[in-house]
């Protein structure tokens, strides 16, 4: 296991923040801490830098107790949300500061940097400071300082919290890729469930300071431990006081084959290629997901009736 | 725009007018007297010795006030202003008092140059401490976190880290020390006892030469001042300027990732 | 700790410096109790120069608040050529020492000045009487209260008064009814500032006052005159109320704008 947390409490001042949480971090994965704001990831992950102490547990990384270890000798690579760049440094560095700090040969440093800065692909921007970058090349950047020094262990705390949508799904997809290569442990703390989906093997679900649930992105979607987890991993809607997916929801226009209950259409919104066909159901409200050739097929408008039936996931 | 002129520009040309009267030879002439000279070396000596005091001190007393709680501190960082406002003759009378003839502590340095460095030091006070203040206050803790992280400890962090993003303020404020200690008045006229060759500062001589109807000896004193403190404030605005940067195309893409 | 030795040796200096001599003048004045302090004060020397000094302040108050009200507008809403230049110029008075600033008055507005002369010839003496002395209070306090109220005209923006413009307000009504209650805070602090650096104005009073005692003796130089003439309980005494004064318009300009960090006063 590349980091044991165990029974993790924190409190700020009266206010719980982490309530016994024990996580497991396989070596060489990609876990995401999710869960929605103040839910404690962020503390978490800095417990585990070593830059918040936490109350009482234990924190265990490649099998050596860094409870009270300072956040220097941990050997944690963080990259914060707002980068955290050294502005009055160049680029060139920012990267070698680590490097520095440990007192390698110049040549040494050299060549290091010159090689992470062509793996974030910023080797032209050497000489820059970091005012001069876009907020996604100052994020490489602070990756490829963080990589710099070899860390046991990558922790990235909203990495793209603060860039555009468009930059975060990119930069999302490429954390992902260079995580391939480079395979050291990860850990990144997001919000943001579809990000969480695409990029991790794991994901840890946390909320109000308690991990809901922990496994692999299909595994918590497919089978989520609660509704809240069953909510916040994507769309949800609810029959009979059952949750249930959308685009689990099969609907036809005749009732000869008992398809579940009747409903009332009363709007349909097109989405591309997608349909949400939002429904009266025993007066509760309620939508599904169809594709467009099954609206098509259907031909359904408000005020259509159709008939509801909960399909499972083969 | 009138009003400015009236108030402010005639007034301060026609003390360099004056000062050019004899012409240059006469103004090094004026500048140049054993009395006036010695009060020049005196007052760009001590002023140069405020500064680096200043700098020193006030980085101190602004990491203390922004970094460390003690109860209290926030009555201390209200104190830091009253040399601001407190009058000089106020502020000369109030040194003499504790370090002068009748000292209860029994510390005499009146009419020393000791003396005129301590009146500077007081008036001085504030200004390193109150310009690097704010911007130790808006320092990005982050970057302080990133190089924990990296294996810095707290003195290379406060080396490498801190301290080059305060010597901008740094500079700005020991400037700003400086030049209003070199014009330094009121507080040094009791403490330093005013001896010519010995504690007489610049203004104080000036003082002396107007009241005795020189005004043309003065008008050069002053002048010399006026250039002084100008070139500070010029060499301060220079360096306070960003460098010239690369031009914004560098945000321009290559290699597609944004 | 490093951290104790940093806070101690801070604590220590401003002792040192700042705390115990302050201390001192009141402990010196009211030693003897609070009768020598009024009795002090209530001289016809000392009321005169209580009475000079607030004339004087307040009269150059009055006039660099038109002047800063006025140049705040100009430099935050317009722009014209020589608009650095004047910016630079405004921050002048800062930088020049008080005595020059009294010389080049007298060198201006003397009696044998070309400016003064001709003044004089109309009846109208500016050196050596009230004009000069608030003509020099003026000069040396005139940055404070442009500098107070130009940043935040700069923050308010011209939007609200543009959306006067819009409803029917001419440029009067706009400023008395729009701009001045968005500037309230910072001119309050401004005049504020200006007062207690007007209060304490010494050496660019000494020069141009001439110093005459019952006349044109400020109270900054009447504490000089009595030290100097080793009636030190009256020094000491009116040191004290101008202390006082200034520890007051400190706590007044903390309520007002607790952020800010910059006063000056000579």
């Amino acid at each position: 296991m590349a980091i044991q947390v165990r029974h993790i409490n924190k409190s700020f001042g009266a206010t719980p923040v982490l309530r016994d949480v024990s996580i497991d971090v396989k070596p060489g994965s990609l876990t995401a801490l999710l869960g929605p704001s103040g839910g404690g990831k962020s503390t978490l992950l800095r417990v585990i830098a070593g830059l918040e102490q936490p109350d009482s547990g234990t924190v265990v990384i490649n099998g050596v107790d860094a409870t009270n270890l300072s956040p220097q000798r941990r050997n944690v690579g963080f990259v914060f949300q707002h980068y955290a760049a050294f502005k009055h440094m160049t680029v060139y560095d920012n990267v070698a500061f680590g490097l520095q700090i440990r007192k390698r040969p110049k040549a040494e440093i050299r060549s290091r940097v010159k090689e992470l800065l062509h793996l974030v692909h910023l080797e032209q921007f050497a000489t820059r400071r970091p005012a001069q970058l876009s907020g996604g090349q100052r994020q490489r950047m602070a990756l490829a300082r963080a990589l710099a020094v070899e860390p046991q262990v990558l922790l990235l705390d909203e990495p793209f919290g603060a860039l555009d949508a468009q930059v975060r799904r990119e930069l999302r997809s490429w954390l992902r890729r260079l995580h391939d290569e480079v395979h050291v442990t990860t850990v990144f703390v997001t919000h943001d469930q579809e990000e969480a989906i695409e990029v991790a093997d794991t994901i840890v679900v946390l909320a109000d300071g308690i991990v809901e649930q922990a496994g692999a992105p299909h595994d918590l979607y497919d089978n989520p431990a609660n509704p809240f987890v069953m909510r916040f991993l994507g769309p949800v809607t609810e029959i009979d006081g059952e949750l249930v997916r959308p685009h689990d929801l099969e609907l036809s226009t005749s009732d000869d084959q008992k398809c579940g209950p009747q409903a009332t259409v009363t709007r349909i919104v097109r989405l591309g290629f997608e349909e949400r066909v939002e429904m009266l159901l025993s007066g509760q409200e309620t939508w599904a997901q169809v594709t467009r050739g099954t609206a098509h097929r259907l031909a359904l408008s408000p005020g259509s009736t159709v008939y509801v039936k909960k399909v499972d996931d083969p | 725009m009138i009003f400015l002129s009236l108030v402010v520009f005639i007034p301060l040309g026609a003390v360099v007018i004056r000062s050019g009267e004899l012409g240059l030879a006469g103004f090094w002439q004026a500048v140049r007297t054993p009395d006036a000279w010695a009060s020049l070396r005196l007052t760009l000596v001590a002023s140069a010795i405020v500064a680096l005091i200043n700098l020193v001190m006030g980085t101190l007393i602004a990491w203390v006030l922004v970094r460390d709680d003690f109860p209290g501190k926030s009555i201390v960082d209200a104190l830091i202003d009253l040399p601001f406002a407190l009058p000089t003759i106020v502020a000369g009378l109030v040194l003499l008092a504790l370090y002068g003839p009748k000292s209860p502590l029994g510390l005499d340095i009146a009419y020393s140059r000791a003396a005129v460095v301590v009146a500077l030091l007081f008036v001085t006070l504030p200004f390193v401490v109150r310009t690097v203040q704010p911007v130790l206050l808006e320092l990005d803790r982050d970057m302080e976190e990133a190089a924990a992280s990296l294996g810095a400890g707290p003195w290379v962090t406060f080396r490498r880290i801190i301290l080059p993003n305060l010597v901008p303020a740094m500079l700005s404020g020991t400037g700003l020390a400086f030049t209003r200690a070199i014009a330094e008045f009121g507080s040094t006229v009791l403490i330093s006892g005013n001896l010519p060759f010995q504690t007489q500062v610049s203004a104080v001589y000036i003082f002396g030469q107007i009241e005795t109807d020189n005004e043309t000896a003065a008008a050069a004193v002053a002048t010399v001042l006026l250039v002084a403190a100008l070139i500070v404030l010029i060499g301060l605005d220079l360096l306070q300027r960003p460098r010239p940067a690369s031009s914004s195309s560098v945000l321009v893409q290559r290699g597609g990732l944004p | 700790m490093i951290k104790h030795a940093l806070r101690w040796t801070a604590l220590l200096y401003l002792f040192f410096l700042l705390v115990l001599p302050v201390a001192l003048i009141a402990w010196r004045t009211f030693g003897d109790g609070i009768a020598p302090f009024i009795e002090s004060l209530s001289s016809p020397e000392a009321l005169h120069a209580f009475q000079i000094t607030f004339v004087v302040a307040l009269w150059a108050v009055a006039i660099n608040t038109a002047f800063g009200v006025g140049m705040a507008i100009l430099l935050a809403r317009h722009s014209f050529p020589g608009k650095r230049l004047l910016n630079a110029a405004i921050d002048l008075p800062l930088a020049v020492s008080p005595v020059v600033v009294g010389l080049a008055l007298v060198l201006v507005y003397g009696r044998f000045a070309p400016v003064g002369g001709w003044l004089e010839s109309l009846g109208l003496q500016v050196i050596f009487s009230t004009p000069g002395m608030v003509l020099a209070t003026v000069f040396v306090s005139l940055p404070l209260v442009v500098r107070a109220v130009e940043p935040v005209l700069n923050e308010l923006g011209t939007e609200q008064e543009q959306a006067a413009h819009t409803l029917g307000a001419g440029p009067w009504p706009t400023f008395l009814r729009i701009t001045v209650p968005g500037i309230r805070a910072a001119l309050a602090y401004g005049v504020v500032l200006c007062l207690a650096r007007a209060l304490g104005e010494y050496g660019a009073i000494a020069v141009v006052s001439g110093r005459l005692v019952g006349q044109t003796q400020t109270l900054t130089l009447f504490v000089e005159e009595r030290f100097q003439n080793f009636r030190e309980g009256d020094a000491f005494a009116a040191a004290t109320a101008l202390a006082l004064i200034a520890v007051i318009t400190l706590l007044v300009t903390k309520l007002l704008h607790p952020k800010h960090r910059s006063m000056d006063s000579r």
